[in-house]
């Protein structure tokens, strides 16, 4: 456990250092770089090998989240729905780690120990 | 001993089950974030049916697995929760675009691709439908891409790599980064199986989705890589007990 620490620290940073790394070397050239998400980006390669201009491409089966709402999804209600998911990911996360650290604290479960046993 | 499951357990096994099973009887036709209605149905519908073998497995080994070593039920909601919070991120690269991860390398590694196809699953429906993300037609072929594909070649490159000695957090971090990397890899293949270029065929088309793809992908291959083996290394440390119960210490469990 002492070794892991500095590995730990060493990994965490690295990772932040990688995820935010583009955000300053590329900027966002005076906001011509959206960061668009690739997986929309296959529709436009799509209609590149068909030769076709990309609003051609005729999906043909409407998300049914917009045709309940009768359009596409707000940014805003699409990143609020993918914090929903972050949220509740963390959340059991942090419920499981949380029950670990106490358990390991307080010496419980040694023998009968169980998600259950509180 | 495998009778005395808690409420607990129960009702994580119950869900987990008719999850599964509700999932899986229905023919999915519907794929890895290939978006919703680009796929042609025909696609779709083949994608789906090559998952229902390894989703069905999924459920036989979840089952066993509950019944078997029920403690370690916490360490699979753990890496079902990791799937749920890393498929989430939207992470920018140098490319100036945006890609997410897959998160599936730590429970292949832990509980082997069959149960990791269930929790694919279960986070590619979440996706589908409540984000407009991937989609129900295209779920077959991303399933396969992300829930299949990508955790079968993260669990055999870490067997491989611990069998070679290699530092098993090196191992998994390495297994779950080319995972993540294999899935686009993969979707890319099947987007040019729909359609293959005039010009050069499948191979020409795939290679053009691959430059999509790929350069995004590379450095959120390596986060996914250090955030599996900083988990790993938290499960480790609090939960050592259950965690000698997966597959992570294959070797060890096959002595014994």
């Amino acid at each position: 456990m002492k070794n892991n620490k500095a590995l730990v620290i060493v990994l965490i940073v690295l990772a932040v250092v990688i995820v935010f790394a583009p955000l300053f070397i590329i900027g966002t050239d005076g906001g011509n770089i959206e960061y668009a998400g690739t997986d929309g980006q296959g529709g436009g390669v799509i209609a590149e090998i068909q030769g076709v201009e990309e609003e051609e491409v005729e999906p043909w089966f409407t998300p049914i989240m917009e045709t309940l709402i009768g359009g596409e999804l707000p940014g805003e209600m699409e990143s609020l729905l993918f914090s929903i998911q972050t949220g509740i990911g963390v959340g059991i996360l942090a419920y499981c780690f949380g029950y670990l650290v106490a358990r390991k604290k307080y010496n419980l479960g040694t023998d009968a120990g169980s998600p259950s046993a509180q | 001993m495998s009778m005395k499951l808690s409420l607990f357990e129960k009702r994580i096994l119950a869900v987990s089950v008719v999850f599964a099973i509700f999932l899986s009887l229905p023919t999915p036709a519907l794929g890895m974030h290939i978006m919703e209605g680009y796929l042609p149905i025909e696609y779709c519908v083949i994608w789906g049916v090559i998952c229902i073998p390894f989703m069905v497995m999924g459920v036989i080994r979840l089952r066993k697995l509950s019944q078997d070593n029920p403690r370690i039920l916490i360490l699979l909601a753990m890496s079902g929760a990791f799937i749920f919070v890393i498929s989430s991120l939207k992470i920018p690269s140098v490319t100036g675009s945006c890609s997410h991860m897959t998160g599936t390398g730590l429970s292949a590694v832990l509980f082997g691709p069959g149960i990791t196809s269930i929790l694919g699953l279960i986070v590619l429906i979440f996706q589908a439908t409540l984000l407009a993300h991937g989609g129900l037609t295209s779920l077959g072929a991303n399933a396969f891409s992300m829930a299949i594909a990508g955790p079968i070649i993260a669990w055999t490159l870490y067997r491989g790599f611990v069998m070679l000695r290699v530092n098993k957090l090196l191992a998994i971090g390495i297994a779950a980064a080319l995972g993540d990397l294999l899935t686009y890899c993969v979707t890319s293949f099947q987007l040019a199986l729909a359609y293959p270029s005039e010009v050069g065929g499948i191979m020409a088309s795939a290679l053009k989705f691959l430059a999509v793809f790929a350069p995004t992908q590379v450095p959120l291959a390596i986060v996914e890589g250090i955030l599996t083996v900083l988990i790993i290394i938290g499960m480790q440390s609090f939960a050592a007990k259950e965690f000698k119960g997966t597959s992570f210490n294959f070797q060890e469990a096959r002595q014994s």
